[in-house]
């Protein structure tokens, strides 16, 4: 299926979790925020959470700025 | 003796106290190390970061600037930068908070201008109702009206920072007049955020009687950013002790300083 990832188009497995997908991308265990079609994912729902066809992933981490 | 009479207090924000009144930001650095090392140097306790996407499939093993400035010694201030309206900046308060496991304190800003980067005042007044409402803890930046910056208090807002100059300007204190009615008027502390070019417009910020500086591309961005971090110390503490001793009033003509009694000629 389809998904859309910090706004890029991605193919992944059908009912992929959040943590999976983390996983598969090489974020696993990094401090990171999931937002997944605007609402946040917390955390402690990672693995529960399966991805949707067309789900509109945000993956966001703290950098530099003032 | 001692050198001060006048017991040097703490910065409390949101209820927390804070040794250290430079407040930093964690931008233009060359690298991570030169992050670390400038920001030990100012001495700074909060420390502001930026909200960004990860970036996908490049250098998964690299290391996270929150590994060399652990949220377990500083306090972290996510920062709302580049947001131009209200709902991306609750949007990134909210995905700051679930980044930092709850953590409340915040920077806005929302900013109206790509040239000069001043705060869209009516956004920002939004999103900081709405964030408090979320139980958000609001430091907010914002211009050097004192109307607005009262209005920022009593809406909750935790600190109120209003500008020097332009971020990243360096032009220093553009109006203190204003910068002090804010402070006279206020109930929260009031930190100069942006603006400071170097270390005597730190001084002059806390000489004015602000409770601290917020400042980023004037340590990053000088010739020698450790030096400059160094120099914003201490030019914060001595700014801050010539406030609380109280400067002479100026005149026009001299005083002289040695005695006019006991001359021998």
């Amino acid at each position: 299926m389809q998904i859309k990832i910090n706004g890029r188009a991605e193919e992944v497995a059908e009912q992929l979790s959040a943590a999976q997908l983390l996983e598969q991308m090489g974020l696993g265990g990094k401090r990171l925020a999931l937002e997944i079609n605007r609402d946040i994912v917390p955390r402690s729902q990672w693995h529960e959470h399966r991805l949707n066809p067309g789900d509109e992933v945000e993956i966001v981490h703290a950098i530099g700025g003032g | 003796m001692t050198v001060s009479s006048t017991p040097s207090t703490p910065l409390v924000i949101a209820g927390r106290e804070y040794r250290s009144r430079l407040l930093v930001g964690t931008g233009k650095y060359r690298d991570l190390e030169e992050t670390r090392l400038a920001t030990e140097a100012s001495g700074a306790e909060i420390v502001t970061v930026a909200i960004r996407r990860t970036n996908i499939g490049q250098n998964p093993g690299e290391a996270n600037l929150l590994d060399v400035l652990p949220p377990s010694r500083y306090t972290i201030l996510p920062n709302t930068a580049g947001c131009f309206d209200a709902d991306s900046a609750i949007r990134t308060c909210r995905l700051a908070r679930e980044l930092l496991d709850g953590h409340r304190l915040v920077k806005l800003e929302v900013l109206g201008d790509q040239q000069t980067l001043f705060p869209d005042i009516v956004e920002t007044l939004k999103a900081a109702e709405i964030l408090i409402r979320e139980d958000f803890q609001v430091m907010v930046y914002t211009n050097d009206d004192p109307l607005i910056a009262k209005r920022l208090e009593e809406i909750g807002c935790v600190a109120v920072m209003p500008l020097a100059a332009p971020i990243g300007s360096g032009l220093g204190i553009r109006n203190p007049y204003n910068i002090r009615t804010i402070i006279e008027n206020a109930r929260v502390p009031v930190l100069v955020d942006a603006g400071v070019g170097t270390a005597s417009d730190a001084a002059i910020a806390m000489e004015l009687g602000c409770d601290g500086v917020l400042m980023n591309t004037a340590i990053a961005g000088a010739r020698d950013p450790v030096l400059m971090a160094s120099a914003m110390k201490k030019a914060i503490e001595a700014g801050r002790e010539a406030y609380l001793a109280g400067r002479i009033p100026r005149k026009r003509f001299a005083s002289a300083s040695s005695p006019l009694d006991g001359l021998f000629f």
